[in-house]
């Protein structure tokens, strides 16, 4: 069982009471409706600590994390990060947090280096500095080094995915969300990702937002873990206390057991 | 000021580059139909045998080549990013909405004077025609001015993708189409009805024009087909004073309305991929 360092007692994440609401017009003269992605979300991650969140399609885990990273605005709550409080500090928590999603956004026609190159210069790093980072990074995520100068668009999702990460490690940041980061790889690259994640967190001490939909995964990688469904937090704690909750011998049977719902491998759409 | 300011500006520079570059073959094919299709209106005054009518619609052609180029650049880097996905990584990134969109419009400056410089040579050596004597020296800072108002322009119509992924990109077009139509490129404003006249005074490209006119000789009367008298840029200086003025305003005015619909799209879950 994973267990956290309790002498670090800084609160890496504070989520309160979050609410979104996303409003749509039903034709062109027709009533709004309003469909409620997150309904009151509030949770807590420690400095140093992976926390995991699960939820089937619709649950609200990618607004969430859009919301955290600055890309919504939300209708309610309060988040505070890293010490800075949201809409407010953003572009200086900007600064401190990588973000690797679900699906591997880049430039296709450029190879990583160029990418990261720009990536790099976005956050003002110096590029020499800058690249002999990401080459390492590449390099222990298992990417030849021979592949760094071909376009993006001649590699496999794995590879992609794999950039997407060192784009994220390229500030070295105190804080990573990550949206599905495995979703769609193949077992090895998955096994790749997750080793990695360990050992940057062993290193560096980052903190970890992780939505997965993959139990095996949260297992392993998160010291606690929270199930969301509907847009409501339902349950919440370490893998072992939610089975023990649940009195069901895995996780995913303690997901359904608790929440009413399954799983499913798709990607989230709110 | 190099970490915060410079280096994110160059990195919209850089990333741009390396787009064209590996676009090359297609910047190649754009530019050699730019030289066709301007040819092909240039030699109309060829066939009225008339210098004066061959010289207005080369300007004509090559000045709207330049500000559309620009404008383009500028309008579509967001459609482009949401096409790519990548538009959710450059609005988390720490820089402001100044120093992205200036980074965005430098490029595109330096881009579209190489295209036009291209297109010019392409089109002397095709038409053989001479501007000797025009101050094209002038016609550059007319067109370097003249671009901070089509940046204003170019980033007001970049909020177009921001706001409707679907129908955005195209909504670009309708707005450069009415600038082309108002601004007299190949016509004198005069002959258009009198209700859309007034619009061409709200246009950078009618001034735009009016200097390099001037500053080609193309009216003066003691120009000819071997030797044309251009103006000095002293004279040109209302025009140039306009065009400051509205790239004071436009500038500034595009970054806020820009800012406007990055609030809403942020408020309604715009920035999300599609494509």
């Amino acid at each position: 069982m994973l267990t956290l360092n309790t002498t670090q007692t800084q609160l890496a994440i504070e989520v309160s009471n979050l609410k979104k609401v996303f409003r749509k017009r039903d034709g062109l003269r027709g009533p709004i409706k309003e469909e409620w992605a997150l309904k009151g979300v509030s949770f807590y991650v420690q400095e140093g600590e992976t926390y995991g969140l699960l939820g089937p399609n619709g649950s609200g885990k990618s607004t969430l994390i859009r919301i955290l990273s600055t890309l919504l605005t939300a209708d309610g709550g309060t988040v505070r990060m890293l010490g800075y409080q949201l809409p407010e500090d953003e572009t200086r928590l900007r600064r401190k947090m990588g973000r690797v999603s679900v699906d591997a956004a880049f430039y296709k026609k450029l190879s990583p280096r160029e990418n990261l190159l720009y990536a790099a210069q976005l956050y003002g790093l110096e590029p020499r500095q800058a690249e002999k980072r990401a080459m390492q990074i590449l390099e222990q995520l298992g990417l030849e080094s021979r592949r760094f100068s071909d376009p993006i668009e001649e590699m496999s999702r794995g590879m992609q995915q794999k950039i997407s990460i060192a784009r994220a490690l390229l500030i070295n940041p105190p804080l990573l969300l990550l949206d599905e980061p495995t979703t769609g790889l193949d077992p090895k690259s998955r096994r790749d990702v997750q080793a990695f994640l360990e050992d940057l967190r062993a290193r560096e001490g980052t903190t970890i937002l992780l939505t997965t939909h993959d139990m095996a995964e949260a297992e392993r990688l998160a010291h606690r873990i929270g199930f969301l469904a509907h847009g409501r937090l339902v349950a919440e704690g370490t893998a072992e206390e939610l089975k023990r909750r649940a009195g069901t011998p895995d996780l995913e049977e303690a997901f359904i057991a608790l929440t009413g719902e399954e799983l499913d491998e798709e990607a989230d759409s709110l | 000021m190099l970490e915060r300011y410079l280096r994110p500006m160059w990195a919209f520079v850089f990333r741009d580059w390396h787009l064209t570059r590996r676009y090359m073959s297609w910047v190649a094919v754009f530019v050699f139909y730019a030289i066709v299709n301007s040819a092909t209106i240039a030699l109309i005054g060829k066939a009225q045998d008339d210098f004066r009518l061959t010289l207005t619609l080369l300007l004509g052609v090559l000045l709207w080549s330049f500000l559309s180029a620009m404008y383009n650049e500028i309008a579509n880097s967001i459609s482009y990013e949401r096409w790519e996905g990548t538009l959710e990584y450059t609005f988390m990134a720490p820089v402001s909405r100044l120093i992205h969109l200036s980074g965005v419009s430098l490029f595109a400056i330096i881009f579209s004077v190489f295209r036009t410089i291209v297109i010019l040579v392409g089109l002397v050596l095709f038409i053989q025609v001479s501007v000797n004597g025009a101050n094209l020296l002038g016609v550059l800072v007319v067109l370097l001015v003249a671009s901070l108002a089509f940046m204003g322009l170019g980033l007001m119509a970049a909020i177009l993708p921001v706001m409707s992924p679907e129908n955005g990109a195209q909504a670009t077009n309708i707005f450069q189409g009415i600038l082309l139509l108002v601004s007299g490129i190949y016509y004198p404003v005069s002959v258009l009805p009198s209700w859309v006249q007034p619009l061409a005074y709200l246009s950078p490209a009618t001034y735009a024009l009016e200097a390099c006119r001037k500053l080609m000789g193309i009216n003066h009367p003691d120009s000819t087909p071997d030797k044309l008298v251009g103006a000095p840029l002293s004279t040109v200086l209302p025009e140039l004073g306009v065009l400051l003025l509205m790239g004071v305003v436009l500038i500034p005015l595009g970054l806020w309305v820009f800012h406007t619909a990055e609030m809403w799209a942020k408020r309604t879950g715009k920035l999300k991929r599609t494509g």
